[in-house]
C-alpha cells in the first residue's frame, strides 16, 4: 500500500478512511448477486476512472488541453481485437492461452499481455499525436488533438475497406469485432458474463495501479516539471525543464493509461465497436476531470465515478421513472443527453472549480492572486 | 518560446537543413496546394480539362461560405473570451429549424407559392432565425458563461457542451431523430449560369449572397463602429478596457449576438442548400467551422472566412475523390499540417498570452 503512504503520510485518518473504503470497495459485491447492476456499473466506473486519471496528467498535471483522448480508448481496443480475437482468421497463433480459447482460429494473446502492449501501442500513439502540438499553445493544442481523435476514428470506422495483401484488413469497420477473448487469468475462473466479480476485481486492480502511478508521479521530478509548464511554459523552460521531453512524457503516459482502459473496457463488454470512439467520448472524460477538479487526483476520482452514476443509472433508473410519474409528453430517454448537459451546467456554475478542487489550485483561487489568471496553463503570462 | 519548443537541431547535414529551409518556407503553400495541383493534373490526362475540378471548387467555396457564417461565430467569441463555444454549432442547427419552420408552418410556404411570396418569406425567415439565434445565444451567454468569468479557464468549456447537448435534444424533440426534408424552394440544384464549363446553381449563389454582405457587414462594424472598438479594446485586454470606461459584459454580450445573427443566416441558407435539417447537423458544421477558425488563425475575422473556404474546397475535393466517409480524415489531416507549418494559423496574429 505504498501509494498510501505517497498520498498521506502525514495523516493517519486519512489512512485509516482509506483502508475502510478500500476494504468495502473489495468486499461489496460478494453481498450482491452476481450478475448484479451495482456490480456493472461499478466496472464502468472503475474503466472511467482510469481513463479520467490518464487524461488527468495530460490536462490537470501539464495543462495540455487534449479534445481527442478517444484515440487511445480506440487504440486498446484494436490492440485487443488484433490480438485476441478471430479477426485475423488465416492466422493461429496462441500464446499465454488455455483451454477452449486455444483451439480457436486467429490471433490469441493472453489478456495480460494485450494490456501491456495496448499501453506501449498507445503510447507512442500519444507522442505521434503530441509531436505536432510542441509548437502550439493553449487551445490550439485542442484543436489537434481533436484533429487526431477523428482521423482515428473514420480509420476505424472505414478501416474494412484497407486491405493489406489477402484477407487482411485494418478494422471490422461498423460491423465492429465481435466477440474478443475473456480475461484469462491464473486462479480465477474463466472471466464471463454470468459472474461480473472477477471483471470487478480486475478492473479495481487496474484503477488501484493507476491511482498509484498517478500519486507517484505527480509527486515526482517529472510531475512537478509537469505542473511548472502549466503554470508558466516560459519560466519552467528558463528553469531548465525540458519542454519537449516532458511534454512528451505528459501524452504517452496519459495516452498509455487510456490504451490500457480501453483494451480493458472492450474486453468487459466483448466487442470492439467502431461506433463507440466518438468525439462525444473524450469530451465525456474531459468533463469527469474538470468537474471533479482540473489537477486533483481524488477529485478525478470522484468526478469520474460522480458522471458515471449519472450517466448509467441516475438518468435512466431515477430521473426517468419520475418523469414518467409526473407525465410529460414524451418519451424521457429521448432526452438523456439533454438532461446530462443540464446537470453538467448546473455541477459547474455551483462548484466551477470542482467538486475537490486541487490543493494548488484552490490557493490560487481564494487567495485572490492570479484570479482570472488562474487558467489551464500552457500559455505563458507576459 | 519557439526556439525552446522546437526539436533541438541535432548535428544535421547539409542537405537536411537545406530541406528544412525549403519545408519552412515553402511547406504550408505545398500542402494547401497538393491536393488541387494532383487531381488538377488527374483531370486534364483524363479528361483534357479541368472541368471537374472546378466545379468542385465552385461547390467548395459555397460550401466554404456557410461554413465562414458558423466559423465566424466561433472565432468573435474566441476572441473576446477565449472560450470555444461548443454550443454555437448547435445554435445554427437551431437557426435552421427555426427558419424551416417559420416558413414552412407560419407563413405555410410551399412549393406551390409564387415567386414573390417565397423570396419575401425567406427573408421574413431568416430575420426570424437571425433575431432568435442572437436571443439564444445571449441567454446562453448570461446563463452559462457569464457567472464563470473568474472560474478556472475551462470552466466554461464544460458548460458550453453542457449547453451543445441542450441544444441537441431540443432539436430532436422538435423534428425527431432523422433528418427532414425541406421543400426545395428556390430549385438549388438549377444552373443560373456556366462559366468556362463551370456551372454556378442557385444555391451556390444564395450562399455567396447572403454571406458577402454579412462578412462585410459584419468586418465593417468591428473595424468602424464604436461598439465594434470595444469589441477590439476588451479582446486585446479586459482589465484595461474595464478601466477606460468599456462595459465588458455588454460587449461580450454582443459579441454573441453577432455570432448569433451569423448563425441564424447560415442556418437558413443551409435548410434551403442541403434541402434538409437534422438534429445532428450543428454538431458536424460546429467541428467544421471551429477547424476552419482555427485553420484561420483564431480571432481573427478574415482568417475564419479564409480558412472556412479552404475547408469547403477540401470538403469537396475529398467528397467527390476520396468518397464522404473520408472527408473528415482529410479534413483534419489537412488542418494538423497547417498548425505544423504555421502554429498561428494561416493569417493569424499572435495570441493575447503569446503577446
Amino acid at each position: 500500500m505504498s501509494e498510501v503512504r505517497a498520498a498521506m503520510s502525514r495523516r493517519p485518518a486519512q489512512i485509516a478512511l482509506f483502508a475502510i473504503v478500500l476494504a468495502f470497495a473489495v468486499a461489496f459485491p460478494l453481498f450482491l448477486p452476481k450478475t448484479d447492476g451495482n456490480t456493472d456499473f461499478m466496472v464502468t466506473a472503475l474503466t472511467y476512472v482510469m481513463m479520467a486519471l490518464g487524461l488527468n496528467i495530460v490536462v490537470g498535471f501539464a495543462g495540455l488541453l487534449d479534445l481527442g483522448y478517444v484515440a487511445f480508448y480506440a487504440i486498446g481496443s484494436y490492440v485487443l481485437g488484433w490480438l485476441a480475437s478471430g479477426f485475423f482468421a488465416n492466422a493461429n497463433i496462441h500464446l499465454g492461452v488455455s483451454g477452449f480459447t486455444s483451439s480457436l482460429p486467429g490471433i490469441h494473446v493472453n489478456w495480460i499481455i494485450v494490456g501491456i502492449v495496448a499501453a506501449i501501442v498507445a503510447a507512442i500513439g500519444g507522442i505521434l499525436i503530441g509531436l505536432p502540438t510542441l509548437r502550439l499553445r493553449g487551445d490550439y493544442i485542442a484543436i489537434v488533438t481533436l484533429a487526431f481523435g477523428e482521423i482515428i476514428r473514420v480509420f476505424a470506422l472505414n478501416g474494412d475497406a484497407i486491405t493489406f495483401g489477402k484477407d487482411v484488413r485494418l478494422t471490422a469497420g461498423r460491423q465492429g469485432i465481435t466477440p474478443v477473448d475473456p480475461i484469462q487469468l491464473p486462479g480465477i475462473e474463466r472471466f464471463n458474463p454470468l459472474d461480473l466479480r472477477p471483471w470487478y476485481w480486475t478492473a479495481l486492480v487496474l484503477a488501484l495501479i493507476t491511482l498509484f502511478i498517478n500519486f507517484r508521479l505527480r509527486d515526482s521530478r517529472l510531475g512537478r516539471a509537469w505542473i511548472a509548464i502549466r503554470e508558466d511554459e516560459v519560466a519552467a523552460s528558463s528553469m531548465g525543464v525540458p519542454l519537449v521531453r516532458t511534454k512528451l512524457m505528459a501524452y504517452a503516459t496519459g495516452a498509455a493509461l487510456g490504451g490500457t482502459a480501453g483494451a480493458f473496457l472492450s474486453s468487459y463488454q466483448n466487442t470492439v465497436n467502431a461506433d463507440s470512439f466518438q468525439f462525444s467520448f473524450s469530451i465525456f472524460v474531459l468533463a469527469m476531470v474538470i468537474l471533479g477538479g482540473l489537477g486533483s487526483i481524488w477529485g478525478v476520482v470522484i468526478g469520474a465515478i460522480a458522471l458515471t452514476y449519472i450517466n448509467v443509472k441516475f438518468i435512466p433508473d431515477t430521473l426517468n421513472p419520475l418523469f414518467n410519474d409526473i407525465g410529460v409528453g414524451f418519451d424521457p430517454t429521448e432526452i438523456t443527453g439533454g438532461i446530462f448537459g443540464f446537470l453538467l451546467v448546473t455541477m459547474m456554475i455551483v462548484r466551477p472549480e470542482g467538486l475537490l478542487p486541487e490543493r494548488r489550485r484552490k490557493l490560487e483561487l481564494t487567495e485572490g492572486i492570479g484570479v482570472g489568471e488562474s487558467d489551464l496553463g500552457g500559455e505563458a503570462h507576459p | 518560446m519557439e526556439a525552446a519548443s522546437v526539436p533541438a537541431p541535432s548535428a544535421g547535414s547539409r542537405p537536411l537543413d537545406a530541406a528544412r529551409g525549403f519545408l519552412q518556407r515553402w511547406g504550408l503553400i505545398v500542402v494547401l496546394l497538393i491536393l488541387p495541383v494532383w487531381f488538377g493534373i488527374q483531370d486534364l490526362s483524363n479528361d483534357g480539362n479541368l472541368v471537374r475540378l472546378g466545379n468542385n471548387l465552385m461547390a467548395g467555396l459555397s460550401n466554404g461560405a456557410i461554413i465562414a457564417l458558423i466559423a465566424l461565430g466561433y472565432t468573435l467569441v474566441y476572441g473576446i473570451i477565449e472560450l470555444i463555444n461548443f454550443a454555437h454549432g448547435d445554435v445554427f442547427m437551431l437557426g435552421s429549424f427555426v427558419a424551416f419552420q417559420f416558413w414552412n408552418v407560419v407563413l405555410g410556404i410551399g412549393l406551390g407559392s409564387s415567386v414573390p411570396a417565397i423570396v419575401l418569406g425567406l427573408l421574413l425567415s431568416m430575420l426570424v432565425a437571425m433575431i432568435v439565434c442572437a436571443t439564444l445565444n445571449v441567454m446562453i451567454e448570461r446563463v452559462g458563461y457569464r457567472p464563470l468569468r473568474n472560474a478556472p479557464k475551462l470552466a466554461p468549456l464544460i458548460t458550453a457542451v453542457g449547453f451543445s447537448f441542450i441544444l441537441q435534444n431540443v432539436g430532436l424533440l422538435w423534428l425527431g431523430g432523422s433528418p427532414r426534408s425541406v421543400d426545395d424552394l428556390i430549385k438549388a440544384q438549377d444552373t443560373v449560369f456556366t462559366f468556362v464549363g463551370i456551372s454556378v446553381s442557385r444555391a451556390d449563389l444564395l450562399a455567396f449572397g447572403v454571406t458577402i454582405p454579412l462578412v462585410i457587414a459584419l468586418t465593417t462594424f468591428v473595424a468602424r463602429s464604436r461598439l465594434g472598438r470595444a469589441m477590439r479594446a476588451t479582446a486585446q485586454d479586459p482589465e484595461a478596457a474595464k478601466l477606460m470606461g468599456i462595459n465588458v459584459d455588454t460587449t461580450i454580450a454582443l459579441t454573441f449576438l453577432l455570432g448569433g445573427l451569423l448563425a441564424g443566416a447560415a442556418g437558413l441558407v443551409s435548410a434551403l442548400y442541403q434541402t434538409n435539417v437534422w438534429f445532428f447537423s450543428g454538431f458536424q458544421a460546429g467541428l467544421l467551422a471551429f477547424t476552419a477558425a482555427v485553420m484561420g488563425g483564431i480571432g481573427n475575422l478574415r482568417g475564419a472566412v479564409l480558412g472556412a473556404l479552404i475547408i469547403g474546397c477540401i470538403g469537396q475535393i475529398s467528397d467527390n475523390r476520396f468518397g464522404g466517409e473520408w472527408t473528415a480524415a482529410v479534413v483534419f489531416g489537412y488542418l494538423v499540417l497547417v498548425m505544423v507549418f504555421r502554429p498561428q494559423g494561416l493569417i493569424g496574429e499572435e495570441t493575447r498570452e503569446a503577446g
